[in-house]
């Protein structure tokens, strides 16, 4: 059924994405890939792999963006404008304007836990719920001829024959920086929901009424270079040294 | 928006097949004449073909069966089945002026509140994307309707000339039509040009109150499903031109020619020339009309990828 369900779900799960410390490293995008071109559905595939023009679905990608404030400089010194990476998969909406387009029933959300999944045995690859999603979280596979979508790694997060740390989202499991949360964002107590009332997380696109369940933390204000820099200690100075090296700093003062 | 091929195809021949399937259900043509036989098979003709080739652009056509279960909530699926269920009427109608050289007005005039009806559902599944601005407006199924209803007009005043009906009321309407249909594309076109983006980059990212956003990198440097299907750039370059050419092809030709035909009546073999002439110059100004539809209509997913 491509209607949404008629009542919030119980659960919200989703992904709790941090803008302050995300690196830009694109490991959450391979392990992504990794783990959904074995997993669930059909494998995602590449078109001319090995060529110049390579291309793919992915369920993941890591976009760079440039923000400039009102009035700054985009030269990196005067510490104005900065460099944001941006991961950006599928928000899992609780309005979902992907799901009610479908014309077959094959794209849905479950009505537990929130995730929005494609049956791929009902889908005919119409391309209308990519056309409906305003953020491009689905991609049509060439190969198979289906959406493909985050699944929040619906085989990952209930698989209990993996180990209790293991069963989170891949990409949550591998970021090195810790940038990527997964959790219940319906429960006000878990640890996301904290997360995101301390960090003021924000929806993306909230005009487009979709009511996304992921949120992104926004970055932390950010010190000028200028203003960092007298903090740290010049390599003249041995002001504060104690111990061995303070009589190291005595003693070589006096010869 | 992706212009494909199949689409501009499917709405530009089945619209024009509702068109005139509409106009024989108001019984405008004599059911007895050859033409008007003619003119019903060509409309189930071009209907049939452009719901065939709405199936080519499909991942798996083999499952399309299953587009009709969603007609709850979604508008291709609406399309589908009201489709289906318009050929009922449309056969009957064609079958009675056919066989007994009949019109009958219930079939009749069923027939045309569901073709309209099937135009509306194709329409609503673009009017209904609020991602895709351009076409999140009422003006969307109004000039859907309006141009289906013109290209019927313009194609029963072919088939008045060979014989159907009357030669002067009919390219008139047409022409009415015409100048309805393209005065509220004309308004759709302004409104689309005049709009301020709903969501921006700033509202994409979330960054906006720190400063301007702008795209530093791409995900990857290739493009992909998105960029291809979403970010579709090179009609624009033209698009003032092909608009000119839509206007011309569609509207003056078409309105110029009915209009001296209309003036000088009478039926025959050169005025059904120029009147199919009128016809495939109004298709011609429709595919093209179709073709910006698509491609200069913004998806919001652009804010993520510089556009």
């Amino acid at each position: 059924m491509t209607t949404l369900p008629a009542l919030p779900t119980p659960k919200k799960l989703g992904l709790v994405i941090d803008l302050d410390t995300c690196v830009g490293c694109h490991a959450c995008v391979v392990s992504c890939k990794e783990w959904n071109t074995g997993g669930y559905g059909s494998a995602l595939s590449d078109q001319d792999p090995y060529g110049a023009d390579v291309s793919g679905a992915w369920l993941n990608r890591v976009h760079s963006f440039e923000v400039v404030p009102e009035g700054g400089e985009v030269v990196g010194e005067a510490g104005q404008a900065r460099i944001v990476h941006f991961p950006k998969s599928c928000l899992h909406c609780e309005d979902a304007p992907c799901v009610t387009v479908c014309p077959t029933g094959a794209s849905y959300k479950r009505s537990a836990d929130g995730i929005v999944l494609v049956d791929e045995d009902k889908c005919i690859g119409c391309g209308l719920c990519a056309w409906a999603c305003p953020y491009g979280a689905r991609e049509m596979d060439l190969a198979a001829g289906v959406m493909k979508k985050c699944t929040l790694c619906i085989d990952r997060i209930y698989n209990e024959t993996l180990e209790e740390v293991d069963r989170v989202p891949s990409c949550v499991r591998t970021c090195p920086a810790s940038a990527r949360h997964f959790g219940d964002l319906g429960d006000p107590n878990s640890a996301v929901s904290k997360l995101v009332a301390e960090r003021g997380g924000m929806d993306l696109m909230p005009e487009q009424g979709t009511r996304p369940v992921n949120k992104y933390l926004p970055p932390r204000p950010r010190k000028s270079l200028a203003e960092s820099a007298h903090t740290l200690p010049l390599a003249e100075n041995t002001e504060g040294a104690r111990g061995f090296f303070a009589w190291l700093d005595g003693m070589l003062d006096r010869i | 928006m992706h212009p494909a091929f199949s689409i501009i195809i499917l709405t530009t021949l089945s619209g024009l097949g509702y068109g005139l399937a509409a106009v024989l259900g108001l019984g405008l043509l004599d059911p007895a004449a050859t033409a008007t036989k003619c003119a019903h098979v060509l409309a189930l003709a071009l209907i049939s073909a452009g719901l065939l080739s709405s199936t080519a652009h499909l991942g798996n056509p083999q499952r399309a069966w299953r587009a009709l279960s969603q007609w709850r909530s979604s508008w291709l699926s609406r399309e589908g089945v009201m489709s289906i269920v318009t050929f009922v009427p449309l056969l009957v109608s064609a079958w009675a002026s056919i066989t007994e050289g009949a019109y009958l007005p219930l079939p009749g005039l069923i027939g045309t509140v569901l073709c309209v009806v099937t135009v509306y559902c194709t329409s609503m599944i673009y009017a209904s994307l609020k991602s895709v601005q351009a076409w999140y407006t009422p003006l969307t199924p109004a000039c859907y309707a309006l141009l289906a209803a013109t290209g019927g007009f313009v194609l029963a005043s072919v088939f008045a000339f060979a014989g159907g009906g009357n030669t002067r009321a009919l390219p008139l309407l047409a022409v009415g039509f015409l100048i309805a249909a393209w005065g509220t594309k004309l308004r759709w076109r302004e409104r689309m040009k005049s709009l301020v983006p709903l969501s921006t980059p700033e509202s994409a990212t979330g960054l906006g109150n720190i400063g301007r956003v702008r795209l530093f990198e791409r995900p990857h440097v290739t493009e992909n499903y998105l960029t291809r299907e979403m970010g579709f750039k090179v009609a624009r370059k033209h698009a003032k031109k092909l608009w000119r050419l839509a206007l011309v092809a569609g509207a003056i030709v078409p309105a110029v020619l009915l209009l001296v035909l209309a003036a000088l009546g009478g039926q025959g073999v050169l005025p059904v020339a120029i009147a199919s002439l009128a016809a495939l110059a109004h298709w011609l100004g429709v595919f093209v009309e179709r073709w910006l539809f698509f491609a200069e209509a913004r998806h919001s997913v652009v804010n993520y990828y510089g556009g």
